[in-house]
């Protein structure tokens, strides 16, 4: 057989297709959390429909959450009154429609893409969906996961499925052994700069190559959450005895349930002569850590490279070009070194699982954050991993060097909640965008590995060595 | 008004990648409803100051040189951009701002997978055409505000000096903005195949259930 992992995924979940064909895809993870559920919840509502299959939901609120928490801190302590109107909401709708939450007093609450798989509620060979489009973050196990709009989350919870036309192959291949101070966020942002960002939209990206064979589940979902600022709503790894170890330590299955599951999942490989409509391959035995110094993730350099100039850009890319610098107040500068840093962002679905936060406090430990830098925060993705990260030592680590060490959330990768930057603040951020505005108005966002923006926060500007 | 074709001014964006973030800014995420969105469409842009939801325009600081606060563009109902408009984050909001400021339809060279489904869910229709099209359409923009004429069963983009540039569209999609079909109620008008398919998938794979 020549199939590809996302052909089998897609052919196992398919449900019907309709003379027209039109196909209808079952559904067997949903996330969900506070931003894009309440239209959906208040569809239901109007339609008088119940959730089709309640154990399939799982919600937490992670975009409005206040990373300064503490004890006994409730949805109603929060201050902004329209974040606390969403948790709130979110609350409700789960006690009326009776779906399970791990709501913000919960010791397991976090960036729904870091909770989920932790608690083992993303299983391999799972369709997974979520009204956030870094839902692609399951794809590591081997999942059919994607990013979906509020209409769909409605007809999700009113359905159990989901109508969606096929995705085109596309194949990324990392072979070799990487540098020392690259991590997958480089290697992922090395791939956004190659194809841009729209150089996947319409495809599923599967990752494979000696590189992905050997890279923790950790970085897996680091690549996979970033397939979609590579245009693709879906990221994919094969499974193997990395994905199914994780799994076991993670999952509630019982031991008989795992091995029958375990030999189904073991075949959700790609065949070996599938066909791919597209296929890349890179070496990533080349790529240097990678910082972006534009407006879009595909605006990204090697970190000790020029700035590119007006020269050499193509007339069709000259004005976005002019736009990104000007906002990125570029003036002056040659190099990345020559910009000075306000604040530094640790945290965000892309970057704040253990692994991040022992590779940040690795780089930093025993040395002071700057004192140009006005606040370096860590925010852990989830109340897993910081009591992971607590009991490991590393918030001490961090808080001795000056980093404040906060509660789990989304935080100032989009600044729903007070994290934000203010205008012309210039910010290292292990977040995965660096749009306009996207940690708070006029706010300028480099984004890197957490390595680098520890790094960044100890010099007060990007090293220049590693 | 009738849903089988699309009239009027359209309001020439030039600029590719038009993330989700640029058409609404998170702060109106917060809202928890569906509708009123039209007055944060592009904030970034099309103010001077920041906002908050709840707030009006009348209190706002109007970037007079931004094209939708010009009034020939303020009843745009058909904006025309390049490449990848829409991609970043999946917010619908993007799709219920365009909606609510009047937008119908979007011209593009390409779009955000996600943007692209949300709008159909809101009787948007995104156009993809060639980047060759796109060109020839925003050249006749900059000889001053343009008006087509889109036809949802033609298929097709009429414009002045007898344009007219074909594209394609899932015919399922375009039935249900045509007839203002809802999804939901086609799929459980059929859901048998769904009750049939989940019970064999229960016994196949029951670990998914647990
Ligand atoms: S951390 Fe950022 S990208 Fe991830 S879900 Fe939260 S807001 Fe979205």
């Amino acid at each position: 057989m020549n199939n590809t992992l996302y052909d089998k995924l897609w052919k196992e979940h398919l449900v019907h297709t309709s003379d027209s064909g039109e196909a209808l895809i079952y559904i067997d993870r949903h996330y969900l959390h506070e931003v894009t559920s309440p239209q959906a919840f208040e569809g239901l509502r109007h339609k008088k429909l119940a959730p089709w299959r309640l154990n399939a939901n799982v919600a937490t609120p992670d975009h409005n959450v206040p990373t300064i928490r503490g004890k006994s801190f409730t949805a109603d302590s929060i201050a902004d009154e329209v974040s606390k109107i969403q948790v709130v909401e979110l609350d409700k709708n789960c006690h009326e429609f009776n779906i399970q939450q791990f709501d913000i007093e919960s010791q397991e609450q976090g960036i729904v893409h870091v909770m989920g798989p932790e608690l083992g509620f993303t299983l391999p060979g799972m369709t997974i969906v979520c009204g956030d489009s870094h839902t692609s973050t399951h794809g590591a196990f081997g999942c059919l996961a994607m990013g979906i709009g509020t209409s769909e989350v409605e007809h999700v919870l009113a359905t159990q499925c989901l109508k969606i036309s096929k995705l085109k192959n596309m194949q990324v291949i990392f072979e070799g052994q990487l540098q020392a101070g690259v991590t997958s966020k480089d290697i992922v942002l090395h791939l956004i700069k190659l194809i841009g960002t729209a150089g996947g939209t319409n495809h599923a990206i599967e990752f494979s190559g000696s590189y992905i064979d050997s890279a923790s589940m950790e970085s897996r979902m680091t690549i996979c959450n970033m397939a979609i600022e590579a245009g693709a709503k879906v990221g994919l790894v094969g499974v193997d005895q990395i994905t199914c170890d994780y799994v076991k330590a993670h999952s509630q299955l019982s031991s008989e349930q795992f091995e029958l599951a375990q030999n189904f999942w073991k075949t959700l490989r790609s065949d070996e002569h599938s066909i791919f409509d597209k296929t890349i391959s890179i070496d990533v035995g080349v790529i240097k850590p990678q910082v972006t110094w534009g407006t879009s993730p595909e605006m990204t350099i090697d970190f000790d490279e020029k700035i590119p100039v007006e020269l050499n850009v193509s007339a069709e890319e000259l004005e976005n070009f002019k736009l990104a610098k000007a906002y990125m107040g570029l003036e002056g500068a040659e190099k990345l070194q020559d910009l000075s840093f306000n604040r530094v962002f640790i945290g965000s679905c892309t970057n704040s699982r253990i692994e991040d936060l022992r590779s940040a406090a690795a780089a930093i430990q025993g040395q002071r954050v700057s004192a140009k830098i006005t606040e370096a925060i860590v925010v852990p993705g989830s109340g897993m991993v910081k009591a992971q990260a607590e009991a490991e030592g590393l918030d001490k680590i961090f808080e001795d060097a000056g980093f404040l060490w906060r509660d789990p959330g989304c935080s100032m990768c989009l600044g729903m909640n007070p994290d934000q930057l203010q205008p012309y603040e210039r910010c290292a951020s292990t977040s995965n965008r660096n749009f306009e505005g996207r940690q708070g108005n006029l706010g300028r966002t480099h984004l890197m590995s957490p390595m680098m923006a520890a790094l960044t926060a100890i010099n007060g500007t990007i090293p220049d060595l590693l | 008004m009738s849903n089988s074709s699309i009239q009027g001014v359209v309001a020439p964006f030039d600029r590719d990648n038009i993330d989700t973030d640029q058409i609404i800014p998170t702060e109106y995420l917060k809202s928890i409803k569906k509708f009123g969105f039209e007055d944060y469409l592009f904030d970034g842009w099309r103010y001077l100051d920041q906002g908050r939801l709840g707030m009006t325009p009348s209190e706002r600081s109007l970037n007079t040189e931004f094209i939708l606060n010009q009034p020939i563009f303020n009843k745009s109902t058909i904006l025309l951009t390049r490449d990848n408009f829409g991609c970043g984050s999946s917010r619908e909001h993007a799709v219920w701002a365009l909606r609510d400021f009047g937008f119908r339809a979007v011209i593009g060279s390409s779009f955000g997978d996600i943007f692209y489904n949300n709008c159909f869910k809101n009787k948007i229709l995104p156009i993809k055409i060639s980047k060759e099209n796109i060109n020839r359409l925003f050249e006749l923009s900059t000889q001053g505000p343009q008006s087509f004429t889109i036809s949802l069963i033609e298929q097709e983009i009429k414009a002045d000096h007898d344009i007219s540039i074909s594209f394609e569209v899932d015919p399922n999609q375009i039935n249900r903005i045509i007839h203002n079909l809802d999804d939901i109620d086609i799929t459980l008008s059929n859901k048998e195949y769904i009750e049939s398919f989940e019970e064999n998938r229960r016994s196949e794979r029951p670990w998914i259930f647990e």
